[in-house]
């Protein structure tokens, strides 16, 4: 695809690669002419998304982004960048009276230490071009609405978004962007899994959204496709929901 | 955990109903404020009390607090 849309030529890092958002973000990137370095945990899992991506050129590595070690390891591998699109990240429900004491180191090691230190490390190590972009997978939770149970991961996204603000101010003027965007309710095996918990109903649960369904993976990766391209070139700290007019209601 | 203890723990799960109106033999899903927040209360009271994960689906299947229990002691 031609235009301020396309990817052609970019060299992109994404980031919790090995399923989901991620998955399909590598997947459409790729589709839009990037090259892509992808990462996630699960070395089998993440060759499978290597064997999906259209096009020559990419590259895999494992490394679990929540080990500092293992980032520095892994940037300094890294090719020079033109964007980043960090989805890496984990879930976690239940009553603010059980919490165990390390549940929150847990969880904002994964969620929010892994993005701040991943963004240090190529910055510190010149790993990103000029320009480059930088996307944060958030989310709407904390940031725009709740749910019963998500209190830390409402306060890890929010976290994050925080991060992705500031930084976004700290870089502009290295011709680095960062931005955020905000899914709702996206069918992927994390929504399965909860969903297997919960056992809400389905139909009931759509009639929440106005747009009367839930997103898709791919609906995520088309608002970071625009954020990682030239089509953004002025937005810088902003946060894109994308959640099917759910926190409208 | 003893079945009397449970019965405690899951009345604690209630912000409104008094604790008096659980016994072994209550049928949990006809109480007023039983829903998704009370849900999300008894499984991750069982998870952390009893370290057993169970779901929505096994709450849905059983119909007194002592069948949940008994359900709880096999997994």
């Amino acid at each position: 695809m031609n235009g301020r849309f396309s990817l052609e030529g970019k060299t992109l890092l994404v980031t919790g690669a090995s399923s989901g958002i991620g998955r399909c973000v590598a997947v459409e990137c790729a589709k839009m002419g990037a090259k892509i370095v992808i990462n996630g945990r699960n070395q089998e899992r993440l060759n499978q998304t290597l064997s999906m991506l259209e096009g020559i050129g990419h590259q895999a590595i494992a490394a679990d982004l929540a080990d500092p070690e293992a980032v520095e390891k892994m940037v300094a591998q890294l090719p020079p960048l033109d964007g980043v699109s960090h989805n890496a990240g984990v879930s976690n429900i239940g009553m603010i009276k059980f919490l165990k004491e390390n549940d929150w180191n847990d969880l904002s090691q994964a969620n929010v230490f892994s993005a701040i230190w991943l963004t240090r490390c190529l910055v510190a190590r010149k790993k990103l071009n000029r320009p480059a972009s930088i996307v944060f997978t958030s989310s709407i939770s904390g940031n725009d609405s709740v749910r019963h149970g998500e209190a830390l991961y409402a306060a890890t996204k929010s976290a994050l978004s925080g991060f992705a603000k500031a930084a976004a101010l700290d870089l502009a003027s290295q011709g680095i962007r960062v931005n955020c965007v905000h899914p709702g309710m996206i069918e992927t095996e994390l929504f399965h899994s909860a969903q297997e918990v919960m056992n809400q109903d389905l139909d009931e649960l759509k009639k929440l959204f106005p747009l009367k369904r839930f997103g898709q993976p791919e609906d995520v990766a088309d608002g970071i496709i625009y954020l990682l391209s030239g089509a953004s070139a002025w937005v810088t700290g902003t946060e894109l929901k994308i959640d099917g007019g759910y926190t409208l209601t | 955990m003893t079945l009397d203890q449970f019965v405690q723990q899951f009345a604690e799960q209630f912000d409104e109903t008094p604790a008096n109106q659980f016994t072994p033999a209550t049928d949990y899903k006809s109480l007023d404020e039983w829903g998704s927040l009370t849900t999300l209360g008894v499984i991750t009271m069982v998870d952390a009390e009893m370290e057993k994960r169970i779901t929505a689906s096994n709450l849905l299947a059983c119909t007194t607090i002592e069948e949940l229990y008994n359900f709880i002691q096999r997994i």
